[in-house]
């Protein structure tokens, strides 16, 4: 350990041993925790556990939302960043903060939110009921919540950059008489998409592993509307310790590609 | 391509940026739009080319209306204060992409491409810089690949924004010159914007002195330097001395408050005075010297009249310093060569 102050210090060791302890029991532990379990009675136990149609069903179903959310909040994102980063209208102050709501509130909140607007008591559950439409209880209404949870992520990351560059580039290829389509084909994109990739990572692992929102207006249909996260934790309940586990570990999974892919962009980032 | 500008005014909220100005540039000529910042100058080039649309008034190239036309189809090299270079694409693309935007049918060959930026490398001296990105670049060097940019798509008019604003010194001065260089080659209509009067004076063949919004004046550097139309463009291109004076019967006078009823401002430049050893000649102040600057080609004294105070700033020619020999503390007596007067009731 190199010490940044020169000589090192006794409480250097004491903080370095606590950040590390601190570490180890709430990060260290559950993740081997996770495999220990999940591999307790073997891997084609394991396997199997991944296998039965329920699950790969809840697979699916994760990946159809993510596949929803994560291009939908990509136009958004970029399109609210070019907005706010490179023009001046009223309101502006209004947008920011509301793209930030979705992170200040708490997702069963957001979740029941839904319900009341889309569930058969709701505001337009009568009208969606006449035209046999389920959103609640249905994958329509997954896929809105997760867009909901996961939305200020591309947001957030591209505001800063886009308006920290302002729009003379975008001025200069205008002039010298490139498209509109072309303009941010070629400069505007180009100049954010470190930044955007970077969202998107992070916009996909928040889509896949979004338990609270989605457990409000999933109802737990198995086979049909159970995702990764609420299948583990319906296996849990019935005391299926290792295939609740091992449905966990994929999760565990998209967090290790989630935090590698995370590290190889910022590394891309800081060299361009 | 000439550029006719008719009574255009443009305001930012409350802020009028640009007053009413009307402006003629001849084809071929080399203007520079001078003034202080907030004066309106950046938001009138900006206006010409298109980047911002203007409140009222009208912009003309070659007598064709353009103050609608979208700054794509008006043909024009902008080059921004900043450069503003596309960060992630290499010199040699950034200088064709305004060919290589280009519609299928109206862009060059791939080969006609490359023969082309290559010779507008070599015209700013900076061939070997093709595959660099800008970021490698000093800052004169970005400035030359923005001009080289600029001028792939043969524009009718060329339009700079603080050219040299962020060089340091001893760049700023060779590249004013290279830039004149270039313009009589290549013949280009030319606005520039600079808040340096010394640029100004130098590169432009004709001076526009801005202010609030409004055109103060206009005119070869030759005549806004030497005969400046109000008090605001003589302090703004360079240093001036203001005595306060009354006039009678067209005679004024610095030194007798008797003399007439009407209050005037005399604006004289440090070197249009004249300093003696004695008082040879009416109409000569007496002053104490107060401090010498040797530095530089023009030896500047400051000092003050003994018959009213009031500080007085002359510059010498080394030559003429040499033969009179001044020190601090010498009693010294001056004349004024050259002089403008001005209503002392002018507000600035």
């Amino acid at each position: 350990m190199i010490s940044k102050i020169g000589k090192s210090h006794p409480g250097q060791w004491l903080l370095t041993a606590a950040v590390l302890g601190f570490l180890s029991v709430f990060l260290v532990v559950p993740v081997v925790a996770v495999f220990s379990y999940a591999l307790q009675k073997g891997v084609a136990v394991y396997l199997s556990a991944l296998t039965e149609p329920d699950a790969l069903a809840a697979i699916r179903l994760t990946l159809v939302t993510a596949a929803f959310a994560v291009p939908l909040n990509l136009a958004f994102g970029l399109a609210a960043a070019w907005a706010i980063a490179k023009f001046d209208f009223r309101g502006k102050e209004v947008l920011v903060t509301l793209i930030d709501l979705p992170f200040s509130i708490s997702p069963v909140i957001a979740g029941l939110t839904f319900t009341f607007v889309f569930g058969l008591n709701g505001w337009l559950g009568p009208w969606l009921g006449r035209h046999e439409i389920k959103v609640i209880f249905a994958v329509p209404g997954i896929v809105l919540a997760t867009v909901f949870i996961t939305l200020p992520f591309v947001a957030r990351e591209l505001i800063p950059l886009m308006e920290s560059q302002g729009s003379e580039e975008e001025e200069a290829a205008q002039v010298l008489g490139a498209s509109g389509w072309r303009t941010f084909l070629r400069v505007t994109l180009p100049n954010v998409k470190w930044a955007l990739l970077y969202g998107v990572i992070l916009c996909n692992a928040r889509a896949m592993g979004e338990f609270g929102a989605v457990s409000v207006v999933s109802g737990h249909i198995r086979g049909l509307t159970n995702t990764i996260p609420l299948h583990a934790e319906i296996l849990y309940n019935e005391y299926r310790t290792e295939a609740a586990f091992a449905t966990a570990s994929l999760l565990a999974f998209l967090a290790f590609i989630t935090l590698a892919a995370k590290k190889a962009v910022e590394w891309r980032r800081r060299r361009a | 391509m000439s550029i006719e500008i008719r009574d255009v005014s443009k305001s930012f909220g409350a802020f009028k940026a640009v007053d009413g100005v009307s402006l003629g540039v001849p084809t071929g000529r080399l203007v520079a739009l001078l003034g202080p910042s907030g004066s309106g100058k950046t938001t009138l080039l900006r206006v010409i080319a298109g980047l911002e649309s203007p409140d009222s008034g009208v912009v003309c190239f070659h007598g064709e209306n353009v103050t609608c036309r979208d700054p794509r189809e008006r043909r024009i090299g902008f080059v921004f204060q900043h450069y503003a270079l596309f960060r992630h694409m290499t010199v040699f693309e950034n200088v064709a992409f305004g060919l290589t935007v280009r519609p299928r049918a109206i862009r060059p060959p791939r080969p006609e491409i490359e023969k082309k930026v290559l010779g507008l490398l070599k015209l700013v001296q900076l061939e070997w810089a093709g595959d660099r990105f800008p970021s490698q670049l000093s800052g004169g060097q970005r400035q030359r690949i923005a001009l080289a940019r600029a001028l792939a798509v043969e524009p009718r008019v060329l339009l700079l924004d603080e050219p040299f604003g962020a060089l340091d010194a001893q760049v700023r001065k060779e590249l004013r010159r290279w830039l004149r260089r270039l313009h009589d080659e290549l013949n280009v209509t030319t606005v520039f914007v600079t808040h340096d009067q010394e640029e100004a004076l130098e590169l432009a063949d004709r001076v526009v002195v801005m202010n609030r919004g409004r055109i103060e004046q206009q005119g070869t550097p030759m005549e806004v330097y030497d005969s400046p139309a109000n008090p605001f463009v003589y302090r703004f291109l360079g240093h001036v001395n203001v005595f306060h004076g009354r006039v009678r019967e067209g005679m004024v006078t610095i030194a007798d408050d008797q003399f007439g009823d009407r209050r005037a401002a005399v604006y004289v430049r440090p070197h249009e005075i004249d300093v003696e050893r004695s008082r040879n000649g009416n109409g000569a102040l007496e002053a104490l010297v107060k401090h010498v600057s040797l530095a530089g080609p023009v030896v500047k004294i400051e000092m003050e009249r003994t018959d009213r105070g009031g500080n007085v700033e002359v510059d010498l020619t080394r030559a003429r310093f040499d033969e009179l020999q001044i020190k601090t503390g010498d009693r010294v007596f001056f004349a004024l060569r050259n002089m403008q007067v001005f209503p002392e009731d002018y507000v600035i």
